[in-house]
């Protein structure tokens, strides 16, 4: 077996025989080597390993991900409920709701998240008079991530040829029927990949709100880092809890776009 | 049909593709328009059936006036039916539901009536077997019968045809063409612009033929096409025949 055979992808159109075993070493090796740089990488630090006392606190852990689950989940809904409606008002033909839609989507994308979750928790919630700290994290990152997906949308709505819209002209459709029939499924489909990656941001980044001292995932996982007076043993648990949510989104991801391709 | 346009003019920006066009067609079942590319053809088709309202001038067709009311217009569209060059089927709907649901929601019919009516018409043009496709899986030729398929559900009044078949190679061409012979036929009105002058010949009554934003010259389409009377349409009919 040459290292041909066994390293470089075929090139299209040559049938070659042994494609998964291919990819079977291939990824063996690619995993090896990382694991080899990680490995060499902590050996330099001469550290005490102590993984029991990590896992004692497993279910501290545990709970910690399902609080960002669940947190996220419920972000998720009003972020794309807010960055729908934002779309919308971008598209208004009524200036004021326009520039609003603008300043929100601006304001949000051009500063950091962890600016904005002092600002929002400090200011405009101790205005507010909001006690509930679930309720300003979930709030947070809904109006945070909203103005992504608003983003996102827009695209999405600006992709559809101008030739569909003549076409949804010539059978007679409203301007209403237009956008329920033609533009918002055609939007919605060619967003999907991109708000799939936007989900697992929405995830990833809701670790900052550890910061507000919500008892998410990451807070839980310092917290036992500080119980057991070590330094990373909770780290990797904290990783690989992320990756199995993120993971299967991205996954879903390109399956939804390999099946998509079709439709556009 | 008739046909009444009087010194219409289309401008987009600063380029008027309609210049003050006149023409005037009664008693006409297929009209034919010829001319060259970028002589105003698609934009004679998009004032007649109502998808633009000219800049200025006056289109009447069969006593009404089509006018700048944007709701006029789309009522307007709901009784013509129009079939573009690249038939602009919608890619996220199968074939059939791209006929039925203009059916079910611009013209009333319930759910079931609108798919009877568009698995009628499937037959109708051999489409059978491609009902529950994607337009992608479709050949051009099938997507452009389709097409016409959809123009041709809500019975309308008139159909306009954009050179349905200039994407299309001589097999599929052929098809479609087959498909429109069918609507004359069956006694529709029709309105095609086209860049075969042998479909004209034999298709259309009456051929106009359009350049530079005015009408050159209009008449049976026999005389027009073997016989014109204007330099301009002689030198386009020759310029024709020699590709
Ligand atoms: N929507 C439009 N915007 C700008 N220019 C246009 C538009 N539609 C047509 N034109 C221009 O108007 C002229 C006539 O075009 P068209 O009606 O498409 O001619 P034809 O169909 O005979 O080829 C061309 O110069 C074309 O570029
Ligand atoms: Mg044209």
């Amino acid at each position: 077996m040459s290292f041909n055979s066994l390293f470089l992808e075929p090139r299209k159109g040559n049938t070659a025989k042994n494609k998964s075993v291919r990819k079977a070493v291939s990824f063996l090796v690619a995993i090896l080597t990382l694991s080899i740089v990680l490995f060499a990488s902590f050996a330099t630090l001469s550290y005490q390993w102590n993984w029991e006392a990590a896992f004692r606190y497993r279910l501290k852990f545990l709970d910690g991900w399902f609080t960002t689950l669940k947190i996220s989940s419920v972000s998720f809904i009003f972020a794309f409920v807010i960055g729908s409606l934002s779309t919308l008002c971008s598209k208004s033909r009524f200036l004021p709701l326009k520039y609003l839609s603008l300043l929100y989507v601006e304001l949000i994308r051009g500063t950091p998240l962890l600016v904005q979750i002092f600002l929002f928790y400090y200011v405009i919630a101790d205005a507010a008079n909001v006690q509930n700290r679930y309720v300003v994290g979930v709030a947070i990152m809904a109006i945070f991530s909203g103005a992504y997906i608003s983003e996102i949308l827009r695209a999405g709505i600006e992709s559809v040829g101008r030739s569909q819209l003549l076409s949804a002209k010539s059978i007679g459709f409203t301007e209403y029927q237009t956008f329920r029939y033609v533009i918002a499924p055609q939007a919605l489909r060619s967003s999907l990949p991109a708000l799939a990656g936007q989900t697992a941001n929405l995830i990833k980044d809701s670790s900052l709100l550890s910061i507000i001292a919500i008892s998410e995932f990451t807070l839980n996982a310092q917290e036992v880092n500080a119980i057991t007076y070590s330094s990373f043993e909770s780290f990797f648990p904290l990783a690989i809890g992320y990756l199995i949510i993120t993971l299967p989104i991205m996954r879903l991801s390109r399956y939804i776009e390999e099946r998509l391709r079709y439709d556009t | 049909m008739k046909l009444f346009l009087k010194d219409v003019v289309q401008s987009y920006g600063g380029l008027r593709a309609l210049d003050g066009l006149d023409l005037a067609v009664e008693d006409t079942s297929c009209l034919a328009l010829i001319g060259p590319s970028g002589g105003g053809k698609s934009t004679t088709l998009r004032l007649l059936s109502g998808l633009e309202a000219p800049t200025s001038g006056s289109i009447v067709i069969n006593g009404q006036e089509i006018g700048d009311d944007t709701d006029r217009r789309r009522r307007f569209r709901k009784q013509v039916g129009i079939v573009f060059q690249a038939y602009n089927l919608f890619p996220h709907l199968t074939a059939l539901a791209n006929v039925a649901l203009p059916l079910e929601k611009v013209h009333g019919y319930s759910t079931t009536d609108a798919i009877l009516k568009s698995e009628s018409l499937f037959e109708r043009f051999q489409l059978e077997d491609h009902m529950m496709k994607k337009p992608a899986e479709l050949s051009g030729g099938q997507n452009q019968r389709v097409a016409i398929a959809r123009a041709i559900a809500p019975d309308p009044d008139i159909v306009f045809l954009d050179e349905p078949t200039s994407a299309l190679d001589p097999e599929m061409t052929a098809e479609v063409l087959d498909a429109i012979y069918g609507l004359i036929e069956g006694e529709k009105r029709i309105v095609i612009a086209t860049h075969q002058m042998g479909f004209a010949q034999r298709a259309a009554d009456t051929v106009a033929l359009i350049a530079e934003g005015k009408l050159v010259e209009t008449g049976p389409s026999k005389q027009v096409i073997e016989t014109p009377n204007t330099p301009r349409a002689q030198k386009f009919l020759e310029a024709c025949l020699d590709r």
